[in-house]
């Protein structure tokens, strides 16, 4: 087989692989970033509970009018926020710490949603929303993937200081400015507005795996945060890019794979990443003179 | 003389528990105050209300002609800082520069060179790219005063800022601290160190859970005072009846 053939063919021929590319890309571009301030927050596996979550609103929608893309995602949108917000308030109202009930809210939803698609849909129905079919994203769903793309960017862009200081020093954000409170609520949206977005492609069990592997293996290759969240995005576009590829030579689903690209480029990170990885770890060279 | 606080029967607690009853006095511009009192005594506390980090349970803080609100810059005492942050030096201490610059505003040449300015002066010169996260604890502190500098700001409170630095720090925050005083700035600062307080503070503020002294630091450090101070209850009462206090 030609370069040619391996690389560029299966996208130049059929629209279903350009459609899948597209949308790929949509997610590799707003998803890392966010993932990036996940890590750095602490909040990695909130962002995994959020995206179980999703499942009973999207699985309402889908009870209620099918495989449609406006009711699925407003439903997981919905479902999605509130246990964000839910169990940050059942941590300041309880005993119970965030992690705890974050814990028991996600697993009742993914419980919840698995129950209710069972319902009316048969067991393709179930493997859709758990894992996603990026093989079969149409027109409005691209230019809703598209769309939280450009806004979750600019929403970056434009609160990238608060977003900073936020997460860095929260207690001197709140000495000089109120924005410290709309911020947070501003990050868990758009956590929120990616994941289902990205539900869309991957299923619920693996939207959150665009945001958190690239940013990880980011995380591992450098300290500087500018250079953290282009590594990131480049990162999800390569695995967006090389899961495809691989899929559809080897006859593979391809949200998996997709999702395995980008934990190969992690695990090259964990072992050879200049800013904490195994082997950097193992020998360090010579030490300077001051 | 301009009042920079004024602070009317304050009661401040958690949970309706008082950490400070009924406190009563002013804080004149340009004072330099030290806050002293055993632990428990409701000093952090009192600072934070200050700051605004803290509503009164009972009474009013308020702050005379000169100060603005948030026009105030404060030190907490374990400044809950994510030294993990991919973050440098001098990205940290240009923060100081939000209540001018806000979310959007650039950074003029005259902003680029304050902040490198108050660098240099907490001695912390060439640390500019360092990530904060190599910081000892002495430069940390060093680093936090930078970012005060560059605040500006006209009422400075500081919590316990020597806790745990070494002494040529100390006696480099003291001389900012100096300066602060002679530009006429209001400058508050908790500390345990009596002998430091004796040393350097013209007046003081001697509490424990209410204001014990009040004024002048030789009037205010006695030994009848301090036994006085040394002789309140920690522990909350939890059989405590609600305040029929007046002012």
């Amino acid at each position: 087989m030609t370069l040619q053939e391996l690389l560029i063919a299966p996208f130049a021929e059929f629209a279903f692989m350009r459609r899948a590319l597209v949308g790929s890309v949509a997610l590799a571009l707003a998803g890392p970033p966010l993932g990036v301030f996940l890590i750095l927050r602490r909040m990695s596996l909130t962002g995994d509970a959020m995206s179980h979550a999703i499942l009973p609103g999207a699985a309402i929608g889908y009870l209620t009018c099918g495989l449609s893309l406006a009711p699925m995602t407003i439903g997981g949108l919905i479902a999605g926020l509130f246990v964000a917000v839910g169990s940050g308030v059942v941590a300041r109202a309880t005993s119970l710490r965030e992690d705890a009930s974050l814990a028991a809210f996600y697993l009742i939803s993914l419980a919840l949603g698995v129950t209710i698609v069972s319902l009316r849909g048969s067991n393709i129905d179930l493997l859709h929303v758990l894992f996603g079919s990026v093989l079969a994203l149409d027109d409005a769903t691209l230019i809703l993937l598209a769309a939280i793309a450009s806004l979750t960017l600019a929403t970056l862009a434009f609160l990238y200081r608060p977003f900073v200081l936020e997460t860095v020093d929260a207690g001197f954000l709140a000495s000089v400015s109120r924005s410290g409170g709309p911020v947070q609520v501003a990050f868990l949206a758009l956590v929120a507005l990616n994941l289902v977005g990205g539900f869309q492609a991957l299923g619920t069990l693996l939207a959150v795996g665009v945001m958190m592997l690239p940013a990880a293996s980011a995380r591992l290759i450098t300290g500087d945060m500018t250079l953290m969240l282009v590594l990131a995005v480049g990162q999800g576009m390569l695995s967006g890019y090389a899961g495809l590829i691989i899929s559809y030579h080897g006859g593979l689903p391809s949200g998996p794979v997709i999702i395995l690209a980008a934990g190969v480029l992690y695990l090259l990170a964990l072992m050879f990443g200049p800013a904490g990885g195994l082997l950097r770890r193992l020998w360090s060279g010579r030490h300077l003179e001051a | 003389m301009d009042i920079a606080i004024r602070i009317q029967n304050v009661t401040l607690g958690y949970d309706r528990h008082p950490a400070v009853h009924h406190l009563n006095g002013v804080i004149e511009s340009g004072a330099l105050l030290a806050i002293c009192g055993p632990n428990g005594a409701g000093k952090s506390t009192l600072l934070k209300a200050i700051a605004g980090t803290l509503k009164p349970l009972a009474g009013a803080i308020r702050f005379g002609g000169g100060t603005a609100p948030r026009d105030i810059a404060y030190l907490p005492q374990a400044d809950a800082l994510d030294r993990s942050f991919p973050i440098h030096l001098f990205d940290l201490v240009a923060m100081g520069l939000w209540r001018r610059c806000g979310l959007f505003g650039g950074f003029s040449r005259k902003d680029d060179a304050a902040i490198r300015s108050a660098i240099a002066t907490v001695g912390l010169s060439g640390f500019e790219s360092r990530p904060v996260g190599t910081l000892s604890g002495g430069q940390l502190q060093r680093m936090l005063f930078a970012r005060l500098l560059v605040q500006d700001a006209r009422l400075i409170l500081l919590d316990e800022p020597f806790a745990a630095i070494d002494s040529k720090t100390v006696a480099d925050l003291l001389d900012l601290i100096g300066r602060w005083h002679m530009e006429r700035r209001t400058v508050l600062v908790v500390s345990h160190d009596l002998d430091l307080v004796r040393a350097f503070f013209p007046q003081a503020l001697l509490i424990a859970r209410e204001a014990i002294a009040w004024g002048k630091t030789a009037s205010v450090l006695t030994p009848e005072n301090l036994l006085k101070a040394r002789a309140m209850i920690e522990a909350f009462d939890r059989q405590a009846q609600a305040c029929e206090r007046a002012a």
